[in-house]
């Protein structure tokens, strides 16, 4: 196998709030290859954006810091090296260049007084030292290769003359602008309506295919986990809790709240049945733990329908259940 | 662009209109006879003469027609005489006293805008630092202090005890016209406008651009690799600017309410000067034409403001 694009050891990252250290992200691994999609899937506050942004070093400054972990990242240079501890300007230097992200908002992730094509211009002018000409013209055609109509007539548009589904063609415009080796997209296709969020896939699979990037998927959207992506890791509180190629996790999930969020899934069809029965989607009963308030042991302990005493003592390592499918769960053999 | 700027420039000609009524009305509503301006207390006029008096100024017909005839002659640059100044005409009378109230505007407002603005970003940038926290306290401390009190303790500090600064008027009297004297004594006035307006611009600012730094294209900028100098300047402070054009649009009508005032603290021969003493002499013509070219200016700055801000977001051009 190639040499990973990027490998996370034991990442921990934390916020101050209030005084106080909340562990936002804690004992995460993860490697991704060139040209390969690893999907990060988990409910609401698992953590899923804190990782993406701790690679990225966006994490909001004074407030959240990495405590620990290793995050090795071979750029353009061809030589891996760790984010972790670097400075501020050298990461500056990374993002945009050799690795980019796309965000959830299409609406609001364009700065709405420059013009498009500027906007998609600037960071080749950046790290590329292209001139502002050489610049545009680029502009337009990465327009293009978006799958944008018309596209010398677009970048000379503001954000708000262009629809959602465009503007986010936009925006992975402007990350892949500099050709990086890493691109991570948190939730690129939730802001987004049904036929708009499958083009949007379809054009991300096929621009990373054809630029060999490594990829990290954010979503909580399991559906788009089976359409665009290798391997998948589900987050719960701030930790992976099972990991393994799409196929594995999806036929023969070890963990129990992988199954949770696969039954709660409608399957083609089981939807409207069950809506024209007037049953609800079974959804994973009890609410995601507050990071201030983390039961101790296994933190899926309090929703777990598998849970027993041996779970509450301490948090489950991830178990190898075979063939690089993890687990965190002391009863993986069992479910 | 163009039916925007024809569509303010209309609005503008109906609020010009509507403060002609208005003062026009106002003045025939204080007590007092306008007609007693025109007359030497000293030599009582025959009720006979009074009439023929009052009929020769057509202030016998109704208040409607009154008006008309008024608005009839303004239109062709004819504001009447001063009642005081014997033969003297308005018009030339208001324009002499333009110039000294721009200038006197012009800076405080400079002054304002540069200060307020760069201490909002030093404050949003830096915030809960020891710098942000004094700027607050200073801010405040402008926005609360009333006109009057810092006019009267810069006139006493500046100029009385420590003597940096003249006390009045535009240029030293008798001496020959310099732009250091005239800087010399636009200095004090200029810093005293100012400071109300620079506290409630940097605070705005500041307002602004917090809001402005959380969010999702601050982060998109960072993403690309923008330095951090650049992501404050280029992409946030442009956009932050938006509400803080709006604020100093609207200040400066505020701002003519303290030029009149300073001017006659300071005895700086502008129109506030003479506004001031029109109406203590109850000079009617003299009121009407320096409120109406005030007026006009307030509108003409407010349309300027529109401008800016449709210039600085093209959100504005389209809709
Ligand atoms: N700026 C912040 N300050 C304090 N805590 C934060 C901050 N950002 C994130 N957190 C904490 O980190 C946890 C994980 O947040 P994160 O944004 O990674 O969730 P997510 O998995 O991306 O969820 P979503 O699906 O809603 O995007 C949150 O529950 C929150 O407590
Ligand atoms: S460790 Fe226990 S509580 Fe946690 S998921 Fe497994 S069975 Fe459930
Ligand atoms: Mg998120």
């Amino acid at each position: 196998m190639n040499a990973p694009v990027l490998d996370i050891r034991d990442l921990r990252t934390v916020f101050r709030v209030g005084g106080r250290e909340l562990t936002a992200v804690a004992d995460l691994d993860l490697s991704i290859a060139p040209g390969e999609t690893v999907a990060l899937v988990g409910e609401s506050g698992s953590g899923k954006s804190v990782t993406s942004l701790s690679v990225m070093g966006l994490l909001p400054r004074k407030v959240g810091r990495i405590d620990n972990g290793t995050i090795a990242f071979r750029g353009k240079s061809g030589a891996a090296r760790d984010l972790v501890g670097m400075t501020p300007e050298a990461l500056r230097q990374l993002r945009g260049n050799d690795m980019a992200m796309v965000f959830q908002e299409p609406m609001t992730s364009l700065n709405p007084v420059y013009t498009v094509g500027e906007q998609i211009a600037e960071p080749m002018r950046i790290h590329l030292g292209r001139s502002r000409a050489q610049a545009a013209a680029a502009a337009v055609q990465l327009l293009a290769d978006v799958g944008i109509p018309d596209p010398a007539r677009r970048a000379r548009q503001f954000p708000h003359e262009l629809s959602g589904g465009m503007r986010q063609r936009a925006t992975i415009a402007m990350a892949l602008a500099c050709d990086p080796k890493l691109l991570i997209a948190d939730e690129p296709t939730t802001a987004l309506d049904v036929t708009i969020q499958a083009q949007i896939l379809d054009l991300l699979a096929k621009l990373q295919a054809e630029r060999g990037m490594a990829m990290l998927f954010v979503t909580h959207n399991l559906g788009v986990v089976a359409e665009i992506a290798d391997r998948v890791a589900v987050m719960y509180a701030g930790r992976i809790v099972e990991t393994g190629t799409v196929d594995e996790v999806f036929d023969h999930p070890r963990h129990p709240y992988t199954q949770g969020l696969l039954r709660s899934v409608p399957r083609l069809g089981q939807a409207t049945a069950l809506k024209r029965a007037g049953t609800p989607l079974p959804t994973i009963a009890g609410a995601v733990p507050s990071l201030a308030n983390l039961p101790r042991g296994c933190a899926f302990a309090p929703r777990c329908p598998y849970a027993i005493d041996a779970c509450t003592v301490a948090v489950p390592p991830l178990a190898d259940t075979g063939g690089g499918h993890g687990s965190r769960c002391i009863r993986w053999p069992e479910i | 662009m163009t039916t925007f700027i024809a569509r303010r420039l209309a609005i503008g000609l109906v609020m010009l209109l509507a403060l002609s009524v208005l003062v026009f009305v106002l003045l025939r509503l204080a007590p007092g006879d306008p007609i007693d301006a025109y007359i030497n207390p000293s030599a009582p006029l025959s009720a006979e003469a009074l009439a023929a008096l009052r009929a020769r100024l057509g202030l016998d017909a109704p208040l409607p027609v009154q008006y008309l005839g008024w608005l009839r002659a303004a239109l062709t640059g004819d504001l009447g005489f001063s009642t005081q100044r014997a033969g003297v005409p308005v018009l030339p009378l208001v324009l002499e006293r333009i110039g000294p109230t721009i200038l006197l505007m012009a800076a405080g407002l400079a002054i304002a805008i540069v200060a307020g603005i760069s201490a909002g970003i030093l404050s949003a940038v830096r915030r809960n630092s020891a710098a942000d926290v004094g700027l607050s306290v200073l801010a405040f401390t402008g926005i609360s202090s009333p006109a009057f009190l810092t006019a009267l303790l810069g006139l006493y500090f500046f100029s009385v005890r420590l003597g940096w600064a003249p006390s009045g008027s535009m240029t030293t009297p008798g001496a020959a016209f310099s732009v250091p004297d005239l800087l010399h004594h636009l200095v004090l006035p200029a810093v005293i406008l100012s400071i109300g307006h620079a506290a409630l611009i940097m605070r705005y600012m500041r307002a602004s651009l917090l809001e402005v730094l959380n969010q999702d294209y601050v982060r998109t900028a960072r993403a690309k690799g923008v330095r951090e100098f650049w992501v404050i300047v280029k992409h946030a402070v442009r956009n932050a600017l938006l509400p803080v054009i709006t604020l100093i649009g609207s200040t400066i009508g505020v701002a003519v309410g303290g030029a009149i005032f300073i001017e006659s603290v300071f005895n700086w021969p502008g129109m506030g000067l003479l506004l001031v003493s029109a109406v203590s002499d109850r000079d009617y013509p003299v009121i009407m034409g320096a409120t109406l070219v005030i007026g006009a200016a307030v509108i003409v700055v407010n349309l300027l403001t529109d401008i800016t801000y449709a210039a600085v977001d093209p959100r504005i051009r389209v809709s």
